[in-house]
């Protein structure tokens, strides 16, 4: 065997290998999704998506106070969360030296290792126990200070990446720093930014620890956001723990359904950003 | 013929990088209406003596001066100096070119604009035109305006941020290697153009190319570890150098 046939050997194999990592990376999350399919897909219907949950022992019925709550609950914690965790990953990136970067990045690194439960039981403490009833606000404050380490991270990783020239070239100009970074830098990385915020927004959806004891679940369809609201995955939980066949098949369903959701808003928002990045080319 | 006014003067200038220090005890002059090259091998202090004089330098970590820069007469280092108002007056292009990825053509080219405030479109499209006229790119851009900076091939990007940096209307325009990254076409399309811009400005331009330096300057000055060793009308410079130092470099015996 020549040289040039062992290399090729050699570079064949190693080729293989990586498509072996890539097959099992994603085999378990093709698994999820068929067997969620599997065991969900025969319970949704459009009655699904649009009625209020029966009492135990009915059937039929649907969860459309949880997809109305959820919605609510992950919309309020990005509200808050998104606004706080990239304006602070844009401080961190553009004064790396500052002693409060330094602060920031330690407790950002502290809360992404902080399990979730543990922030919503300072979610309950700080609010649901001083209002002496849980709230939905509770559960999205729970989720939005799950959210901004992770989008202040992602964020001042991001900023990095914009080379110092393009900075150095704004700054030549005249521009002031706050402008070099608002117009010039952040632009630049903007899908860069959108795709960390929207991964967090699919985290914090599927979060049920922090939500057990502050929007606690609800039967009924609610948009006050200061009193106990239905969420996903909160009703996965029930549903899921519960006795009766149908609850589990409504389980699978909602967990199905959560997916979707999650789904469905990465893909819209990157909807948004091709078209955003089409109207300024 | 009398010495034409100086536009830009340095004093005694001094550029440190916190404790080290990059460049000693310079004193030049620029006068107005010419253009200015800066040679020397790399890492001999050129690219900070020409980012001292926007005062870019300071915004690299731990960059301070000592001595001083005047530009018309006024040491830009002064308290009283703002220094973003200063870089409009100083315009920078740089080695690479850096077209802001997110803009169309037209956007680049406005985007200095944009911080004087008020001008109405009409102004705008007007100094923009001139702007590109002016860097000789407007016959191949016209059509596209809107389109992103980006789709230019590299040669059209520098000459991008050539009209960039012209459309403020700045007094001195400092280039950093404008064509070090690009063929032989786009740097002779780039030389051509600074014998247009010095109609109006005073340019200062840092070469590695020593041919660059002679076909396109009026002066030159040749820095060597830190330190400007000889400067004068370039044509003395190539035909008879007084440093033995500046010398050898010029012929290619070192750097």
């Amino acid at each position: 065997m020549n040289r040039r046939a062992i290399r090729r050997l050699a570079s064949n194999l190693m080729v293989g290998l990586m498509v072996l990592a890539v097959v099992l990376a994603v085999l378990p999350l093709f698994f999820i999704l068929l067997h969620l399919v599997l065991k969900g897909a025969s319970s949704l219907s459009w009655d699904f998506f649009t009625k209020m949950p029966v009492p135990a022992g009915e059937t039929g019925g649907g969860v459309a106070n949880a997809i109305v709550g959820t919605l609510i609950i992950v919309g309020t914690a990005s509200l808050i969360g998104v606004p706080v965790g990239v304006g602070a990953g844009i401080y961190c990136a553009e004064y790396p030296h500052s002693r409060l970067t330094w602060l920031s990045r330690f407790v950002a690194d502290v809360m992404n290792g902080t399990p979730s439960i543990v922030v919503g039981v300072f979610a309950w403490t700080w609010i649901v126990a001083r209002q002496k009833h849980f709230s939905a606000l509770a559960g999205s404050v729970a989720l939005a200070l799950l959210m901004v380490p992770m989008v202040m991270r992602t964020t001042e990783e991001m900023i990095k990446l914009v080379p110092n020239s393009l900075r150095e070239a704004a700054l030549a100009l005249g521009y002031p720093r706050w402008r070099t970074s608002l117009s010039v830098v952040v632009p630049t990385t903007l899908p860069g930014i959108v795709t960390g915020t929207l991964l967090a927004v699919a985290r914090i959806a599927g979060e049920t620890a922090p939500l057990l004891f502050t929007a606690l679940g609800s039967q009924y369809l609610s948009f006050r956001i200061n009193q106990p609201m239905a969420a996903l995955p909160l009703t996965v939980f029930t549903y899921a723990t519960g006795p009766y066949e149908e609850w589990h098949r409504f389980a699978w369903a909602a967990a199905l359904v959560l997916i979707l959701v999650v789904l469905l808003l990465g893909v819209g928002a990157r909807l948004a950003i091709g078209r955003s990045s089409v109207a300024n080319g | 013929m009398a010495e034409p006014p100086a536009r830009v003067e340095t004093d005694k200038l001094t550029a440190m990088y916190g404790k080290t220090t990059a460049l000693r005890n310079v004193t030049l002059s620029f006068a107005s209406n010419q253009v200015h090259a800066l040679i020397g091998p790399s890492g001999c202090g050129k690219s900070t003596f020409l980012r001292t004089l926007n005062r870019m330098h300071e915004l690299s970590e731990g960059g301070w001066i000592t001595g001083r820069v005047l530009l018309d007469g006024q040491d830009i280092y002064d308290p009283g100096v703002n220094a973003m108002q200063l870089r409009r007056k100083v315009g920078m292009v740089f080695q690479r070119p850096t077209p802001f990825p997110t803009m169309s053509i037209f956007e680049n080219v406005a985007a200095g604009l944009r911080l004087n405030g008020r001008l109405s479109g009409a102004q705008l499209g007007e100094i923009v035109e001139r702007s590109l006229r002016h860097a000789a790119l407007w016959d191949e851009v016209k059509d596209r305006l809107k389109l992103n900076a980006m789709a230019l091939s590299g040669g059209q990007q520098q000459r991008l941020c050539i009209a960039r940096t012209i459309a403020p209307s700045p007094e001195v325009v400092l280039l950093d290697e404008p064509t070090a990254s690009l063929d032989p076409q786009g740097t002779q399309r780039i030389e051509e153009l600074l014998f247009e811009l010095k109609r109006e400005y005073t340019i200062v331009i840092v070469t590695h190319n020593m041919q660059q330096a002679a076909r396109v300057s009026d002066t030159t000055a040749f820095f060597y570890l830190g330190t400007m060793v000889e400067s004068g009308p370039t044509r003395q410079m190539f035909t008879a150098p007084r440093s033995d130092q500046t010398e050898a470099y010029i012929t290619g015996r070192f750097g």
